[in-house]
């Protein structure tokens, strides 16, 4: 059971997952574009963007979940990371502007030509170039987690520690990028896109084009997730989340380990960042919010954390809902969220995949004591389920 | 000139009662000749023989003057105080006051003022003042002085400050003397006396002055210059530090009162209720809704509404608290994060409810006129209801200091800290302190809201706004001792306070929030940590 916890990478349900992902590039576009407005099979061009941004929010959640149902690192600014990849992908969208913006500068973004601003700051220097804003969108929310993460797993912080200083570093950036002089856009952040690589972004052969291309990213940080944490790298990081101080006494480096986890999730939720943004054309200070940052931990709560596939289904099923909730009874959204929250916590600790899962176990050993084959299995197989769920996140006395 | 000199010699006499009655006749006259007046130099001659006669009946007309409202009527060249504007027109006998006729504002011929006249006669009137007998008026016409300061003014301060006798009011007219000796022709050494005396009273409006003085004068006055103003600014960023701390320290105190609760509960059961915030604007919320009611109910007692929300706000919000242990953190025991998710929920959930019981906007809470208004200490300005915030976080410090050390409710809470499972050996049921502590802990935030609700607005984003600084308190503070908290809260609100003028608000909290994650690296928790082998677990 649980064979997505240890080993096998690429196990049945991980390859029916890409198989998806992989038709859904395929089909979207397919569907949005040849198949005409009048079929009922027709996808339309707002459809597109909307799952389009669930498969952002999708890789953001599996970048969470890699470092808490993984490494038992609860981060409450993920946000960050995501924003800054957006803004990164968002700094090169606005230097495409050149003189179509409002005031025609060809060089300085609208709202710099506004503050009266007479040159580019050296930090917006390169972002006209693809590959050097592709490169920011990986090495700054990197180089941001790999500081912070050296910083506070060496001196130990843990648990709830670690918790609230993740959320207070999100609640700087948020306050730092709401200053106008920051050279950020401010409040209004970095809007009125254009173009991307020349190709329009209102067109719908481009919005179709960047949702196949987050449905194949999403498809590669899945099997990225998966090979790390079937490697012994990743049995390592299980390790530390679940006793760490053994992990410790073993002659392991928890903090080694946790900072990679760390930086490679920071990573991952950049590019899910720089592929939210030109789909849904805006970025501000407000991704910053360490609310965003606490909901992104439900979506992979809800799916089921220390699963592959539970991160994809929360996060898709949560914003789903959020979509539905938000258009029919917005006042009753909170409510729903919070009541999720409790819910899922209370009953539901392990997730949809991760109960999923031990319903399926109970009911093989149920059927397999039936026969009579084993007696002694059933116990050993629940007690093993329970153990990889509880440990996560209760740290072990040190012995 | 010389007139003028003798008048304000003679002006303590002319005020005293009685005297000053018998001028009624040849200041009628006076007033008359406005009728007769052509340019402004004659009018100013005017004004200043009747600021000369000393009586302080003048000063209605004066003042009618200076607002264009005096008028002569054209038929008898009669002087009247017209006030408002409009078809017809009521007539003020400038003397009685009393209501003398109607006209039609065609009748009417104003009586032009231009600026120079207007402050001429301000200057008349406040020096009319310097002789009034209630001492908050001379010191209000000492400090006219000071701020337009004139030469001309010397004599008749000179005799005010002769014939003055409450202390402070001499001082601030011998303040408006040294400035108007700065810009007048006395000898060097007057001058240089009288800037002496302006750096010593070290205050901000004179720096400008002196700055002149600085720039245009040499030698010696120019060295005195540089000195007061060397000495000014030094006194004046003493004043403002001394303002920052008070300012921080207010904070502060808004802070500890938020955070201590939030604390016990991190301490006792090691979980963080983001919740926290919830509880504090419930507690404003009861404020208003206390406030309602007592108004509605018995407005007799409204000055006192806020002793009836006091302890009701603890109520319902500590209600609220063991609602939530029992409901839902009682089946998360031993998951922290998980205990932080739930309780995230809580608060959204809190959140959105009240915003549709009462409405997305803010609610204003009045302030009792005890909390209302301010004082001032040197350069200082204290608000009443930031010190009534501040003596109040500190009762309630002290309170919870003798609830921990001197109960045995303290006690059993003091056990559960150090070693839950110890405890729980010794015979304390470990369930009961941790319902009690929570229920504790967010009454204590009701009542910070309170307080919360005396200095801002009441929304339901109260909460929000001061949780992630609470957090950080509990962080930087650690848990393992009250003393920690508060120690965290008004470090915390100082630098806070301190890095604003320098960085702007925003950056300045940006620096504290980097601060005090470089701290975490050096102590993980906090100020205060539990030392001891529990901690590890």
């Amino acid at each position: 059971m649980s064979s997505s916890l240890f080993g096998g990478g690429l196990d049945r349900r991980i390859l029916g997952l890409l198989a998806i992902l992989t038709s859904a590039a395929v089909l979207v576009p397919v569907l949005n574009l040849a198949v005409p407005p009048t079929s009922s099979f027709h996808i339309p061009t707002y459809a597109v963007a909307l799952l389009g941004k669930y498969l952002c929010y999708a890789m953001l959640a599996l970048s969470l979940d890699l470092v808490w149902g993984y490494c038992g690192i609860l981060s409450l600014g993920h946000g960050a990371f995501f924003a800054l990849g957006g803004y990164a992908m968002g700094m090169y969208l606005m230097r495409q502007i050149g003189t179509r913006g409002v005031y025609g500068h060809p060089v300085l973004p609208d709202f710099m030509v506004f503050l009266n601003w007479k040159e580019l700051p050296w930090y917006w220097y390169g972002f006209d170039q693809f590959w050097f804003a592709a490169l920011m969108v990986m090495l700054v929310p990197g180089l941001l987690a790999f500081a912070f993460g050296w910083l506070a797993f060496r001196s130990r912080v843990t648990g709830v520690y670690l918790s609230i200083i993740t959320q207070a570093m999100t609640y700087a950036l948020l306050l730092a990028f709401f200053r106008n002089d920051m050279g950020f856009g401010g409040n209004n952040g970095l809007t009125d896109f254009k173009d991307i690589l020349g190709f329009s972004l209102q067109a719908p052969t481009t919005r179709a084009a960047l949702f196949s291309i987050s449905a194949l990213m999403l498809a590669i940080a899945v099997i990225v997730t998966a090979v790390l944490v079937s490697s012994k790298y990743g049995k390592l990081m299980i390790a530390v989340r679940d006793a760490e101080s053994r992990t410790r006494f073993l002659g392991w480096r928890p903090e080694n380990i946790k900072l990679f986890a760390f930086t490679v999730s920071a990573v991952m939720a950049g590019i899910a960042g720089a592929l939210y943004v030109p789909q849904v054309g805006i970025i501000n200070p407000s991704e910053f919010a360490p609310a965003n940052s606490i909901e992104i931990v439900i979506w992979t709560a809800v799916g089921g954390r220390g699963t592959i596939l539970g991160p994809v289904i929360g996060a898709v099923a949560v914003n789903w809902g959020k979509s539905w909730f938000t258009a029919a009874i917005p006042e009753l959204w909170l409510f729903a969220l919070g009541g999720l929250f409790i819910a899922v916590t209370l009953l539901l600790p392990k997730g949809i995949v991760g109960t999923w899962d031990a319903w399926r176990a109970a009911r093989r050993a149920r059927r397999s004591a039936g026969k009579g084959t084993s007696q002694v299995e059933p116990p050993v197989a629940e007690g093993t389920t329970a153990r990889t769920t509880r440990h996560s996140i209760e740290p072990q006395p040190a012995e | 000139m010389i007139l003028r000199a003798l008048w304000m010699l003679l002006l303590p006499l002319l005020l005293l009662p009685g005297v000053a009655r018998g001028q009624d006749a040849p200041l009628g006259e006076i007033i008359a000749r406005f009728a007769n007046v052509e340019k402004f130099d004659q009018t100013e001659a005017l004004v200043r023989e009747l600021g000369a006669t000393g009586d302080p009946g003048v000063r209605p007309v004066l003042e009618a003057l200076a607002e264009g409202n005096l008028y002569v009527r054209k038929v008898d060249n009669a002087i009247f105080i017209v006030p408002g504007s409009g078809k017809v027109l009521k007539l003020i006998d400038p003397l009685t006051g009393e209501e003398a006729d109607e006209a039609s504002s065609s009748a009417l011929k104003k009586v032009r003022v231009n600026n120079g006249l207007r402050r001429l006669i301000r200057d008349v009137l406040s020096t009319l003042t310097l002789g009034a007998k209630s001492a908050e008026a001379r010191m209000a016409a000492a400090d006219t002085m000071f701020a337009n300061p004139d030469p001309a003014m010397i004599e008749a301060l000179d005799a005010a400050i002769e014939a003055e006798s409450d202390p402070a009011v001499k001082l601030r007219m011998e303040r408006a003397r040294a400035a108007a000796v700065v810009l007048s022709d006395l000898p060097e050494s007057d001058k240089i006396a009288a800037i002496e005396l302006l750096g010593s009273l070290g205050d901000r409006s004179v720096l400008s002055l002196l700055a002149t003085v600085e720039a245009n004068a040499d030698g010696d006055l120019q060295r005195a210059a540089a000195d007061a103003i060397a000495e000014i600014r030094s006194v004046l960023a003493a004043w403002d530090a001394a303002q920052n701390v008070w300012f921080g320290i207010s904070l502060g105190s808004v802070l500890l009162l938020a955070a201590i609760g939030l604390a016990i509960t991190f301490g006792v059961m090691g979980v963080i209720n983001m919740a926290h915030g919830e509880m504090v604007m419930v507690g404003a919320y009861t404020t208003f809704v206390v406030q309602g009611a007592v108004h509605a109910f018995a407005p007799a007692l409204q000055e006192w509404s806020l002793a009836f929300a006091l302890p009701l706000a603890f109520l319902v919000a500590g209600a609220i608290g063991v609602a939530i242990e029992r409901g839902i953190i009682r089946f998360l025991y031993g998951r922290p994060l998980e205990t932080l998710l739930a309780t995230w929920g809580v608060s959204l959930v809190l959140q959105q409810a009240v915003r549709m019981i009462f409405g997305p906007s803010n609610r204003e809470v009045g302030n009792p006129s005890w909390m209302s208004g301010s004082f001032e200490i040197g350069q200082m300005v204290i608000t009443w209801n930031r010190l009534w915030i501040v003596a109040f976080s500190l009762g309630v410090f002290v309170l919870l200091l003798f609830v921990f050390n001197r109960t045995s409710w303290g006690l059993h809470m003091r056990a559960v800290t150090q070693n839950r499972r110890m405890a729980s050996s010794m015979g304390i049921r470990t369930p009961w302190v941790d319902a009690f502590t929570f229920g504790l802990g967010s009454g204590i935030a009701g009542i910070a809201g309170v307080a919360l609700s005396q200095v801002g607005n009441v929304s339901p984003n109260l909460g929000q706004s001061y949780i992630i600084d609470s957090f950080m308190v509990v962080v930087f503070g650690g848990v393992g001792n009250l003393w920690g908290t508060l120690l965290g809260a008004f470090s915390l609100g100082i630098a806070n306070k301190f890095l604003e003028p320098y960085a702007g608000a925003v950056l300045g909290k940006i620096i504290v929030l980097v601060l005090i994650i470089l701290f975490i690296q050096k102590r993980p928790r906090g100020l205060f940590a539990l030392k001891g082998r529990a901690v590890e677990a």
